[in-house]
């Protein structure tokens, strides 16, 4: 390391300015820098590689059907009649019934770890979650199937009599227990599952970052402890907490094993009942048929992933992006 | 603690545990609303159902609950024992679905684990309608150590050289990394096993084996190392950083024989809760790796199963076989087996702080330094 010493003829004669600092860096530094640039340049690369071989593969579908993509719901791709107007907004569909349930769960069970939690349950509880997360997606995916379908037909038939009224909750097919089965409805709550970890573990990180000394500025002022969270806590983890939820929303869109396993019969056209049996979505229509359709076929299915990817990927690196400016504190400071 | 000269011994004051009036409260309202609920459920209303049952009976325990600390304490107080409640109902609930999950998985798995055959022999010799007693998924457990063992090696240098650059180098490329990095760690799996489809198989003529399943598991481990190495890697004290460098060390030195090994133990759970999230996958590898009912120890060639998919296979077919189902479930049993022994080691590797170092580290400085005097 050499460093090059200030000149006079740069320094101002009464200046405090910086010195400039010019420190060379050895050969084997250089190529250890270069190998490590090249590893998260290499991350770049594979999504960027992901972007460009679901563009090129689906060429052939995108020429057949152009924007009528976007439009088209059936699934008939051999006469040309193949869209993602079901598909796409049968998946968000599942993705909202899917956070409605994981936000409220989420949300609480973060709360209760960061606050409320007595110091000796915290670490077992924050192990709880990372345990959730890491429970492979087909374990839910059999335990809803075999075992949470069948219970909880009772309650969507109570829903249906009861709540019909609702629109989205109306139940359009005769009232048979097998016509219950396989809904969108239940498809969400299983994916809920899966969603629940995301949101409670990036929340509750949020949360105990919020600065101690304002904690303890709301119990001076005379505030309960709920009072405390209200007024410090959640306003500090806001931006945390909708960037959680939106990470959340792209794993609920990308759930495959799930929502595959439970949809039956698969549709092809949008019903936005969600309790009326059978379903589809982007991941179960993909995972279903790749298999067994024709190299014209997998490229229709692979502009509806390519069609997936995209809007994961904008959804991710939005909050992402809404978490790490959550994350400098600015939301507090500027209050 | 006890700065009051108040004569006679000082009692502790126990904040926040629970008072006779509060535990009481809480049973009282939980018994009234159980008590309502019951009636309404079995006399006066058509509802039906176990799971309506108790949701109703939690949002009448909540009003009750609510109605009764108004009773006695004011507003504020009130409404803060009604949110602790309903927060550590959300505590209590992410525990009950993990308990729930296993548990079940656990018990259903018990009837094709308890004959032997499950994990001694492969589906070779079994037809589709044999009992469980002949053939397993002796298979798919060794494809599934094998692949998740070469993604280990595929994704934990990359990863962890990505975090390194995140933490040490930086620079204006960083940032886009990070991000990506942030929104590959929600990557659909179905979309990293298409993409590994796209590329080696339809476009570079591949054929499906136990190495592509692993290049698929990859993609969707490398994000998660590298975030979770990253956030390790910082917590490494920034004295320790500069200490090696005024020692003359070089970065690569510095990072290689100070940043690493003193963020072993955080490295190591993060490689390990990778591996226990790859396990699982199963959009993943259902393009890439493929159905086979033999057993193949070469993942480099030929059609390798693995766990995910031989579950996926077994249990989702339309018309149900019952020990097939039974066989799904006995290959979830193995899975979530091996997830929990994943997340044990995890746990039982970190909670070491950086640079805290276990027992035998310390046995071994302090021979070193008996030995030198």
């Amino acid at each position: 390391m050499s460093v090059a010493l200030p000149t006079n003829s740069t320094v101002p004669p009464d200046g405090d300015s910086p010195r400039r600092i010019v420190a060379r860096q050895s050969l084997s530094d250089q190529i250890f820098r270069g190998i490590l640039r090249t590893a998260g340049i290499a991350v770049l690369v594979i999504t960027a590689m992901i972007l460009i071989f679901l563009v090129l593969r689906s060429l052939p579908a995108w020429r057949q059907m152009g924007f009528r993509f976007f439009t088209t719901s059936s699934l008939v791709y051999a006469d040309k009649q193949f869209g993602v107007a079901a598909l796409l907004p049968d998946s968000v569909l599942i993705a909202l019934i899917a956070l409605a349930f994981a936000f409220p769960a989420g949300l609480a069970s973060a709360l209760y770890i960061s606050e409320y939690a007595p110091p000796r349950l915290r670490r077992p509880l924050i192990a709880v979650i990372d345990l959730l997360a890491a429970i492979p997606s087909i374990a839910f995916a059999l335990w809803g199937f075999v075992y949470l379908m069948p219970k909880i037909i009772g309650t969507d038939t109570w829903a249906a009599h009861h709540l019909g009224f609702i629109p989205f909750l109306h139940f359009t097919q005769t009232y048979t227990p097998s016509n219950f089965v396989g809904s969108e409805f239940i498809a969400g709550l299983v994916v809920s599952m899966m969603v629940i970890p995301i949101i409670a573990s990036l929340s509750r990180q949020v949360f105990s970052q919020a600065p101690q000394g304002e904690r303890e500025a709301a119990y001076a002022l005379g505030a309960t402890r709920w009072g405390m969270v209200r007024t410090v806590v959640l306003p500090f983890g806001r931006a945390g907490v909708i960037g959680a939820s939106m990470l959340g929303l792209g794993r609920a869109l990308g759930e495959t094993v799930a929502v595959s396993f439970i949809l039956s019969p698969p549709t092809d056209t949008f019903n936005y009942h969600v309790l009326d049996g059978g379903g589809n979505s982007i991941t179960a229509a993909i995972a279903n048929n790749l298999g067994s359709y024709s190299p014209l076929g997998i490229s229709y299915l692979l502009a509806a992933a390519l069609t997936l990817f995209l809007l994961t990927l904008i959804i991710n690196t939005l909050a992402s992006i809404v978490i790490s400016r959550s994350r400098s504190g600015a939301a507090t400071e500027a209050d | 603690m006890a700065v009051a000269a108040a004569p006679g011994p000082d009692v502790r004051v126990h904040i926040g545990s629970v008072s006779g009036d509060g535990a009481a409260t809480i049973l009282g309202a939980g018994l009234a609303s159980l008590a309502l609920t019951w009636v309404l459920f079995e006399r006066v209303l058509p509802f039906s159902g176990v799971l309506a049952f108790w949701i109703a009976w939690y949002l009448v325990f909540l009003v009750f609950y609510g109605v009764m600390a108004t009773m006695q304490w004011d507003r504020q107080e009130a409404g803060n024992r009604v949110t602790a409640i309903g927060f550590g109902t959300g505590g209590a609930l992410a525990l009950a679905i993990v308990v729930a999950i296993v548990a079940y998985i656990l018990a259903k798995g018990a009837a094709a684990i308890s004959h032997i055959s499950f994990i001694t022999q492969s589906m070779a010799n079994s037809g589709p309608s044999l009992p469980l007693g002949v053939g397993g998924a002796l298979h798919a457990i060794i494809g599934t150590l094998e692949q998740i063992g070469l993604a280990t090696l595929f994704s934990v240098p990359l990863g962890i050289a990505a975090a390194l650059f995140l933490a040490e180098v930086g620079g204006p490329l960083a940032r886009p990394v990070r991000t990506i990095v942030e929104a590959m760690t929600a990557l659909p799996d179905l979309i990293a096993g298409l993409f590994i489809y796209v590329l080696f198989i339809l476009t570079l003529h591949f054929v499906k084996s136990g190495l592509m399943a692993a290049l698929a598991l990859s993609v969707t481990m490398m994000p998660i190392v590298t975030r979770a190495s990253e956030v390790v890697i910082r917590l490494v004290p920034g004295t320790l950083r500069e200490a090696s460098l005024a020692l003359g060390g070089s970065q690569w030195r510095t990072a290689w024989n100070v940043i690493l090994p003193t963020a072993r133990s955080g490295l190591a759970t993060a490689v390990v809760l990778a591996m226990a999230r790859g396990i699982g996958e199963t959009a993943a590898v259902l393009f890439t790796a493929d159905f086979t009912k033999v057993t193949n120890l070469n993942p480099f060639s030929g059609p390798q199963i693995n766990l995910p998919l031989y579950i996926w296979n077994y249990a989702h077919n339309e018309g149900q076989i019952p020990a097939d189902l039974q066989r799904g479930f006995g290959g979830a049993f193995v899975l979530i087996v091996l997830v929990l022994g994943l997340f044990t080691l995890a746990r039982i590797l970190g909670g070491a702080a950086p640079g805290e170092m276990s027992r035998r580290q310390r046995r071994k400085i302090s021979r070193a330094a008996a030995a030198q005097t």
